[in-house]
């Protein structure tokens, strides 16, 4: 009962700000720019019928994902050694910091000229997720325990149990954090990259192509694909998040 | 025998044990106790390790396996009782441990725990690692009368030292333990 009331609530919601957009787009009375529900639903039913749909979809994600998840081993090793060792954070956090304070739109057109277009969006997704994950982690690896870490130290753990026992209990929740933002950035950041760098089959280079030839409802139905892969990414890591916690439970 | 010679040690802001000698012998148990401030806990600390003497040395632990059972339970929050003791044993040591410290459910985590408990799990962990030197910093705390007695029965006497900090004279006797008064011992 309570989750219908939930389901309810938020159909409601949804249907309130699709009203907006409809009336808006009603007062607006021109449709091929600024389309409302009904056309972008139907172009997007459209797009779904096609083979480039789904391979510029396939594409995108593969781009993102694997940009993503190198950020992810390469941040967290990156926490790693500057945690334990001093002189590679004093070495290495400058660098973070011209990443962080970096507009990703100068990283986008730097990389074009050094990358081939399919790459750009990988190594975009790549340079704004590491130094997300990379601060998170270290952060929470400072932040461990130093009582317990004593009592480790006392009780004569080894590295491994160390690490099993201490170390990543304490540090999940922050990195399962950061790894949930860092999602959302690696997604907005990799399709920006399809658009500048214009990347064969790609959702970005599809959403440049509609707005090129004026297809708004095409630009809203490939702005509407990325809404929902992006909820759908966002929903299966907190699924995995989840099934995670309370296998370790 | 454990020899301290003019042991100093403490914190940056208050030094707590100032040229401080005392023999330990190799086996049997000792009571430390004196009024908080006199560094009870900074002397196990000492004897465990955790901490370096600034000055003086620290004779006849070297090569002695040494068990602490902290002033705070310091158990992992995120694993159960029997978890949390079998991680410094074995499952048998943990099982034994946790039955004779009363507590035949061993697979809450702490936080389900009440403090009582939590102390109890914390001893089973201190008495299943096993050594030379068994360190208790205020180890009946939190327990009532009746369980003290049943707990320092079963937990005297297993390792050849035991080194206690305790409140009352009380608690020495439960553990036929040798008082020493740190407030009559180095100089402040």
């Amino acid at each position: 009962m309570k989750q219908m009331k939930e389901i309810l609530r938020r159909a409601l919601i949804g249907a309130f700000w699709i009203g907006i957009w409809w009336a808006i787009a009603l007062a607006v009375g021109l449709p091929k720019l600024l389309p409302g529900p009904g056309e972008t639903a139907l172009a997007f039913a459209r797009l779904c019928g096609t083979d480039t749909f789904w391979r510029s979809v396939g594409f995108t994600l593969l781009r993102v994902a694997m940009g993503y998840l190198l950020a992810v081993a390469v941040g967290v090793l990156l926490a790693v050694g500057c945690h334990w060792v001093k002189g590679v954070d004093a070495l290495l956090s400058p660098l973070r910091t011209v990443i962080r304070a970096t507009p990703v739109s100068s990283f986008i057109l730097l990389v074009w000229l050094w990358l081939k277009r399919a790459h750009v969006p990988v190594f975009i997704s790549f340079l704004m997720v590491l130094p997300i994950i990379w601060t998170a982690t270290q952060e929470a690896l400072g932040a461990v325990d130093g009582d317990l870490k004593e009592m480790a130290r006392m009780y004569r753990f080894s590295r491994w149990k160390k690490l099993r026992y201490l170390y990543a209990p304490s540090v999940r929740p922050a990195f399962m954090a950061a790894c949930m933002t860092g999602l959302g950035f690696a997604w907005k950041s990799g399709i920006a990259a399809e658009v500048i760098a214009l990347t064969p089959d790609s959702v970005g280079k599809h959403l440049s192509d509609a707005k090129n030839y004026l297809e708004y409802p095409d630009l809203f139905a490939w702005t509407l694909t990325v809404i929902l892969l992006s909820m759908a990414l966002e929903a299966g890591l907190k699924a995995l998040a989840r099934r995670r916690k309370e296998a370790g439970k | 025998m454990i020899i301290l010679n003019r042991v100093s040690a403490g914190y940056p802001e208050k030094k707590v044990l100032e040229n401080l000698s005392l023999t330990l012998p190799d086996t049997g148990a000792v009571a430390l106790m004196a009024p908080s401030g006199y560094g009870k806990t900074t002397l196990l600390r000492v004897l465990a390790g955790l901490k370096a003497p600034e000055t003086g040395e620290i004779k006849g632990l070297e090569n002695k396996k040494i068990s602490f059972l902290f002033q705070e339970d310091r158990l992992l929050p995120w694993l159960t009782a029997e978890k949390n003791v079998e991680l410094v044993s074995n499952a048998e040591q943990a099982k034994y441990w946790l039955n004779q410290m009363e507590i035949p459910n061993g697979t809450q985590l702490p936080r389900e725990m009440s403090g009582g408990m939590q102390r109890r799990a914390a001893l089973a962990r201190a008495m299943a690692f096993g050594g030379d030197v068994l360190l208790l910093d205020e180890p009946f705390k939190g327990l009532d009368e009746a369980l003290r007695e049943r707990i320092a029965g079963r937990i005297k006497n297993v390792f050849p030292l035991t080194v206690l900090s305790v409140h009352d004279l009380q608690e020495a006797e439960l553990m036929g333990a040798a008082v020493l008064r740190l407030d009559v011992l180095g100089e402040r």
